[in-house]
């Protein structure tokens, strides 16, 4: 099976030993060239892992690894989050009617409110999060059904969005813009925070929506075709997804920054998650100026505009609450795996040391050389 | 190749006609009525495989046959047919790089072929037609043309010379290109051939082409005014062959007889069958089970996907519809499709690029052997020679070395030590203090004379100067053309005896065998001169400076059959005599037994000492017995058919009732560091088997002397002489033999773990056996009754438990056999021969690996072989060091791809249980095109074009290192596993170390989330950097090379992964990975998990090279402890301790 590429030149017929008849001028230069590369003399570096090197380096690894793992692990519990499924699969959850109820005809928006209570306060930026389980945005089919020049502005594009997109490419004979089962599944709930005062009135937490997908894709990757100005004109011609309530010119219809393609919103969602498991920034609760947290500990009621439905595949959705460190979300596993691991070169260097001090002893001196 | 030889075989088969006429000139004979021009084939050299019309589909067509390419080729068409997860582009664009690197590759050489082609073909000849000189173009030339060739030009095809410029009908050549024999050769018109080549009219009748140079038989039909037609024969002494160049003649006159592709240089040129190396072979094999993990894995995952769409809401949620055709495409048809789509998603396993890598190492790595200094030997002025690259590995695993003795364990450059005249010894004493120099230093003591009678020894001294073929070199006035080609031989030969004025004054002796210069010099120092020939006269100078002339009648060549060789010739006073010169055992039966024993003696001992002995006998024939014999020898010449079976009976019968005058003995010098070099071979555990067709005490006394047999050595001796034994049946005699070695050899030896410390750590007996031509052909092809497979098992048994086995008498086709019968034998052991005479081509393309010398007996040894080397010793260096290194490299190289893809492809397949197997990639196109051609295949290659893991010098001065990687030790299934689990360890770190890391996708410190492509694009990182290390970790030689292409391409994934991504590029259906690569640098979690996991996989092979014995650093200037006896090189402390303690210990225990 090996290849045979370079014995062309055994059946070459033109190669005689011509050595016998070569004159005194040509055999001369027959001496190999003495240079070092030929001579496979280059200088060359030979490391020698002995117990003196590579002992250290255990400890120097368990040392640093240690100290990281205990900060991330004190930083990751420091984190605080909050999970709240509101899917409604249960007969007791405030949003089961909401879910049984569900079509996609519907005119009237189901809502309904999720009462939740905070033991602690979240200190700084906290971010709120929608996390959909056992959604595959990671299949194939799905990745892949997304026309990116299309959402970069190309106006052919836009007329006739590539292949890749079908089914979700055309209706009523019209392309689609946004086309592709991407877009066009996109998450419409509507997820609103309010307060619930101990004296019993609501205020309204302000969700901002801007600077939560990526600046790259909200400012290069997504454009609107022909500018921001005049959407309703630039997506004349064109339909709406089937699955959408509005066009796409009328996600943010406040905001000529936050419509058309460059809806935040719409670009976040656009970023397919790795996992059927996933989570996915959907509002910022900037921290106030003065002193007082972001969430004080308290009631809460979670208004939720359920559109969404998930409970024909089997899935979940939930609102996250989560604050920021500079690792990220809270996650543990970095850390213990930080701890971990620096705690197993640090015990192997133990037992290695032990070892050369029992065994090593009589060519100790010879042990550390160069 | 094959088929082009298949053709001309039909092709010859069709007009199946012995022999072909050829009309001289084209003109038509008397005896035949119509001229029919025979058809013959033109006379153009085609070398070339390709046409510009037919490259393209041929070279296509050739490349796709292996399987390799194939392979890839199909999973190229399915992904374009197939709707698959990753563009053709990816395998497609690899494959398009192989193929075409491959086909400008071999464009370029067949470039090459034809402009070399039309120079010959080209090449203008002079042509006699109808008496006017035309000048041709070589292809144009038809057979039965006369042609004309002046000096220093090469003949155009094979030519019959009718006529030479010289007055004594003869012509030189030089045939260094056919053969690379640079002596001149003479070769004579056909007798009788008129002047006038006008009127010249005549056939020739010969054989069929073939491509045996030295063979040629024919007959010419000389048509003379209605007489008698004459008939001359024809023999390879009247055949010019193309491409031999003419020397010292200022023109000759020949009749194209081959012409073209029907040359002998043409037929010569046909290409040697392909031998494969064994590392290949476990390639293979390890493809195999990559192809099944590659197979079971798409299975698996095709099935899962079935079971996990049949539950509900999984196959088609309501935000992934499918499109109308994929609903209604049948589910069988979609299962197949799906299970090849998952084969191309895990295709990336078996890379293309490791046939390329592979491919360039052995390619590039084989100019390392031409390129070694120390293979250069100034004396010939040339370095190694590399045949094939294809075997660089093959030469660290030879177990057995066949090497052939004259020329190769010795020098071949032959002294005229001694000769004993009629039991008397003459040994020739520098100083000319005793009577013309020619002492008698030892006699039988019970006599009294102590020299043999004056003319019994001026005859046999005449015999030394008469029998022979030799030349003496012409002075050199005669033509430039002589000097340059052959002064190196002749001063070669001259040097060495430290004579600088030859018998011509300026000349040398030319001869095919160095014995017979030697005999005739060593009559030079005796007085008697041998002048050179004068037209068929032979003259020589006696004692008293009288110069005698014998007319020579007849020469019965040498042949290794009679082992003789004798001429006929007449004295002035008109006797007939016959001198005969050859092997005692060839000698001894045809002269008077009452001769012999006085002889033998001396034969013996001399032969014991290690000299060559030749026995010169003479015989005055009769003017009857010369008739007879002339007569025989005529009409021998003459036959057509079976010339070589008659001439021999003709010889054998003239050649009886000699009377023996003598001996001789010419020392034949060991080869330099000889001895060394066996002992280091059989430090490094090869058994080392001396083929030889010498005689046994001759080759036994090599034997001992190249330590190949030490004094303690027990010689186990199967030869016709122990088989002679009470008049009992040789059959019986065998069998009993061979029992009571096998015995002793098999049975009593203790039993010996598998092969590695054999023989030589252990302190039991040596064994050492001895076995003839005679008997091996006995053992071999004994009677069907008898059990002849249990002789052969018996005997190779017994051979495995010796150190050496010393076959002499050997013929070059039975020396083969002994190889082949080697090779076959149980457990596949590589074998090595080495020669350098025409008689071991044979065993040099029956072994694994053929290595010939450039030695003295012309070049046919060097240009079968794979390998040329100078002198033996360089075969130290090339198996131990270049071998051993190769081995080693190649292994690694091996290893290595397969660990690199498997990890590569492991996180892959682990994705498909989290996408809902839908065949998503995990890497972006990019990255999988990109991961074999660009991220880490520039390490490797360099690593195994570098890597020297201990450096040559301690590999060469300490042999038993080679056992190290003895048997495949590195590609076996152990190592294999090992890495196998590597790759997989690996690989599931990779995968899921991130896939915990991604419970919380929100990695940067503004939350905002990674997808999919981030999480690939983490792993692959990851994966880079961690292959790139490990290879880094595996490297032990680092020079400024390997540090570039090391951090060189981790630079440059770096550098492409943000060019990459930096740009939204406008061929691309999707941005995939705008900014991911960066973005995934923001995040301080990405970083902290990429150093985690390469530090994690990295951990266990830190781990195992600090518990491995380590290999020291083996620094140049650090001799090891023990130098070349190799009974001690075993530390007495390293086996002791125990394992952990070598861990630390320091490197100067650690060479074993």
């Amino acid at each position: 099976m090996m290849a045979s590429n370079y014995n062309a030149k055994e059946e070459d017929g033109h190669q005689p030993a011509a050595i016998g008849h070569g004159g005194a001028g040509t055999v001369k230069n027959k001496k190999p060239d003495n240079t070092a590369f030929k001579q496979q003399r280059l200088p060359a570096w030979q490391p020698i892992l002995t117990a003196g090197t590579v002992l250290p380096a255990f400890f120097v690894i368990g040392l640093i690894f240690i100290p990281i793992g205990i900060g991330l692990f004190v930083t990751s519990n420091n984190i605080k989050e909050l999970e709240i499924d509101y899917t409604g699969v249960d007969m007791s959850s405030p949003c089961y009617n909401c879910s049984q109820s569900y079509s996609w005809n519907s005119t009237k928006p189901c809502t309904c409110s999720v009462p939740f209570s905070l033991d602690q306060p979240f200190e700084s930026n906290v971010f709120m999060y929608y996390g959909l389980s056992n959604f595959y945005q990671n299949h194939r089919r799905y990745v892949k059904s997304r026309d990116d020049s299309q959402l970069n502005g190309d106006k052919a594009s836009l007329k006739s969005p590539s292949k890749e997109c079908e089914p979700y490419r055309t209706s009523d004979e019209k392309p689609i813009a946004p086309c592709g089962a991407i877009a066009n599944s996109l998450f419409n709930d509507t997820l609103e925070l309010y307060y619930i005062d101990p004296n019993g009135s609501r205020t309204a937490i302000p969700l901002v929506k801007k600077g939560i997908a990526w600046w790259t894709d909200k400012h290069v990757k997504f454009r609107n075709p022909g500018g921001n100005d005049n959407l309703t004109v630039v997506f004349q011609g064109t339909s709406k997804p089937v699955n959408w309530r509005k066009s796409v010119y009328e996600l943010d219809p406040s905001d000529p920054d936050n419509n058309g393609f460059i809806n935040e919103d719409f670009i976040v969602w656009m970023r397919t998650a790795a996992l059927p498991t996933f989570r996915k920034l959907y509002r910022i609760i900037h921290k106030k100026p003065n002193m007082t947290p972001t969430l004080p500990l308290g009631q809460y009621i979670l208004e939720v505009t359920y559109n969404y439905p998930v409970r024909s595949f089997e899935g979940r959705k939930r609102m996250i609450l989560s604050t920021m460190s500079w690792m990220g979300g809270k996650n543990p596993f970095l850390g213990i795996a930080y701890i971990t691991v620096g705690s197993v070169c640090f015990f192997l260097g133990i037992v290695l040391l032990i070892i050369h001090h029992k065994y090593g002893n009589r060519n100790h001196s010879a042990d550390i050389p160069s | 190749m094959l088929r082009r030889r298949l053709n001309r075989l039909f092709g010859r088969d069709e007009r199946k006609v012995d022999s072909r006429t050829i009309y001289v000139g084209h003109r038509p004979c008397p005896a035949t009525e119509a001229l029919i021009p025979p058809k013959f084939c033109d006379n153009r050299i085609v070398s070339s495989k390709y046409t510009v019309w037919n490259f393209l589909p041929k070279n296509l067509f050739e490349q796709f046959r292996r399987i390799a390419n194939f392979y890839f080729l199909i999973i190229f068409l399915v992904q374009v047919i197939v709707d698959t997860p990753t563009s053709p582009v990816t395998s497609g664009l690899p494959l398009f790089f192989v193929i075409t690197v491959t086909a400008i590759k071999q464009g370029y050489e067949d470039w090459l072929r034809h402009k070399a082609d039309n120079e010959v073909n080209k090449y203008l000849v002079t042509v006699l037609e109808d008496g006017r000189r035309a000048c041709k173009e070589s292809e144009k030339i038809k057979v039965g043309d006369v042609v004309e060739v002046v000096e220093d030009e090469t003949f155009p095809c094979d030519l019959i010379l009718l006529q030479s410029s010289r007055e004594d009908e003869t012509c030189f050549v030089t045939t260094a290109s056919l053969d690379g024999e640079s002596n001149h050769k003479t070769h004579y018109t056909v007798p009788d051939t008129e002047r006038n080549l006008e009127s010249l009219s005549a056939t020739i009748e010969c054989e069929q082409p073939q491509p045996d140079l030295y063979k040629f038989v024919g007959r010419m039909h000389i048509y003379r005014n209605n007489q008698e037609p004459a008939v001359r024969s024809l023999g390879p002494e009247n055949l010019l062959l193309k491409g031999a160049t003419l020397k010292n003649t200022q023109k000759i006159y020949g009749v194209a007889v081959y012409s073209g592709m029907e040359t002998k240089m043409a037929l010569n040129y046909q290409g040697k069958s392909q031998k494969r190396s064994a590392v290949e072979k476990s390639i293979n094999a390890f493809l195999l089970v990559y192809l099944c993990i590659l197979v079971s894995k798409a299975l698996v995952c095709t099935t899962l996907k079935y079971v996990w769409q049949n539950r509900p809401g999984q196959d088609e949620p309501w935000y992934n519809q499918k499109t109308q055709k994929e609903k209604d495409a049948n589910l069988y048809l979609k299962m197949f499709t799906d299970f090849l789509s998952f084969m191309v998603l895990f295709n990336f396993i078996i890379p293309v690029s490791m046939y390329v890598t592979v491919e360039m190492q052995k390619f590039l790595g084989s100019f390392f052997i031409s390129w070694d200094k120390d293979f250069f030997d100034p004396e010939i002025q040339e370095g190694a020679l590399v045949n094939t690259s294809d075997l660089n590995e093959e030469l660290g695993q030879v177990e057995y070395v066949f090497t052939d003795k004259t020329g190769t364990l010795t020098q071949n450059n032959m002294e005229f030590i001694e000769c004993c005249i009629d039991g008397f010894q003459y040994k020739y004493a520098d100083s000319g203090t005793e009577l013309d120099g020619f002492c008698v230093t030892d006699g039988p003591v019970n006599i009294l004379q102590q020299k043999a009678g004056r003319e019994k020894e001026e005859l046999f001294l005449r015999a030394l100067c008469l029998c022979h073929t030799v030349q003496v070199k012409e002075a050199t006035g005669q033509g430039d053309g002589v000097a340059d080609g052959v002064e190196d031989q002749v001063d070669g030969v001259m040097g060495l005896d430290g004579e600088t004025v030859g018998p011509a004054d300026l000349g040398g002796f030319i001869a095919s065998s160095p014995d017979e210069v030697a005999l005739v010099k060593g009559a030079m120092k005796y007085g008697f001169k041998f002048l050179g020939m004068e037209s068929k006269n032979m003259r020589v100078m006696n004692r008293n400076n009288d110069v005698e002339t014998y007319e020579l009648l007849h020469v019965l060549n040498f042949d290794p059959v009679r082992r003789r060789m004798s001429v006929i010739v007449r004295t002035k006073s008109g006797d007939t005599m016959l001198f005969c010169k050859g092997a005692d055992s060839s000698i001894f039966p045809r002269v008077r037994q009452e001769e012999v024993d006085r002889i033998r003696m001396h034969v013996e001992r001399n032969a014991t000492e290690g000299y060559r002995t030749l026995c010169v006998a003479y015989k005055l024939l009769s003017r009857e017995e010369y008739d007879q014999a002339d007569t025989g020898l005529r009409e021998a010449k003459l036959a057509l058919q079976d010339r070589e079976e008659k001439l021999m009976a003709v010889y054998n019968q003239v050649e009886t009732g000699m009377s023996l005058i003598g001996a001789t003995a010419v020392e034949d010098r060991l080869q330099e560091e000889a001895a060394e070099t066996m002992e280091a071979l059989q430090g490094a555990g090869m058994k080392v088997w001396v083929l030889t067709g010498d005689k046994m005490e001759t080759a036994k006394s090599t034997c001992y002397a190249c330590r190949l047999f030490q004094r303690s050595t027990e010689l186990l001796e199967l030869t016709v002489r122990t088989l002679v034994d009470l008049g009992r049946k040789r059959e019986e005699r065998l069998h009993e033999l061979l029992l009571d070695y096998h015995k002793r050899a098999v049975q009593d030896a203790p039993p010996i773990k598998a092969g590695v410390t054999r023989s030589w750590s252990s302190a039991n007996q040596d064994y050492g056996f001895i076995i003839d031509g005679a008997t091996l052909s006995l053992v071999l092809n004994s009677s069907p009754e008898s059990n002849s497979s249990c002789y052969k098992s018996l005997f190779l048994q017994i051979c495995q438990n010796c150190t050496t086995v010393l076959c002499c008498r050997m013929a070059p086709l039975q020396k083969a056999q002994i190889v082949k019968m080697v090779k076959n034998c149980k457990g596949s052991p590589i074998t090595l021969s080495i020669g350098d005479g025409a008689n071991d081509v044979s065993m040099i393309l029956e072994a694994h690996v053929g290595i010939g010398i450039k030695g003295r007996e012309g070049r046919q040894a060097v240009r079968n072989s794979d390998y040329a080397i100078p002198k033996l010793k360089h075969l130290k260096k090339l198996l131990l060091g270049h071998g051993h290194l190769y081995y080693v490299r190649i292994a690694h190289l091996v290893q290595y791809f397969f660990y690199k893809n498997l990890c590569f492809i492991l996180p892959q397949f682990l994705y498909q249980f989290f996408c809902g197997y839908s065949q998503q990639p995990l890497y972006d196109a990019a990255y999988l095109t990109m991961y074999n051609i660009c991220f880490t295949s520039m390490p490797i290659l360099a690593n195994s074009l570098l890597e020297q893991h201990i450096c040559m010098e301690v590999l060469m001065d300490n042999a038993a290192l080679y056992r190290d990687v003895a048997k495949n030790a590195m590609l076996g299934w152990g190592p294999f596993l090992y890495w196998t689990l590597l790759g997989v360890y690996q690989g599931l770190l990779f995968f899921f170390g991130v896939r915990f890391l991604f419970s919380n996708p929100a990695l940067q410190d503004n939350g905002q989330v990674f997808g999919n492509w981030s999480y690939g694009t983490i792993v692959f990182t990851v994966l880079v950097f961690t292959v790139t290390l490990k290879l880094a970790m595996d490297t032990r030689h680092w020079t400024w090379i390997n540090h570039f292409v090391i951090w060189g391409s981790l630079a440059f994934y770096m550098f492409f992964s943000f060019f990459w991504g930096g740009i939204i590029w406008p061929f691309l259906r999707q941005q995939r990975l705008y900014f991911v690569f960066a973005n995934m640098l923001s995040s301080v979690s990405a970083w902290l998990i990429i150093i985690l996991l390469i530090l994690l996989s990295l951990l266990p092979e830190i781990l195992l090279l600090v518990l491995r014995k380590p290999r020291g650093p083996h620094s140049r200037q650090k001799k090891p402890v023990v130098q070349s006896g190799v009974g001690e090189t075993q530390s007495p402390r390293s086996s002791a301790r125990p394992l952990l303690m070598k861990t630390f210990s320091d490197e100067s225990n650690t060479i074993l």
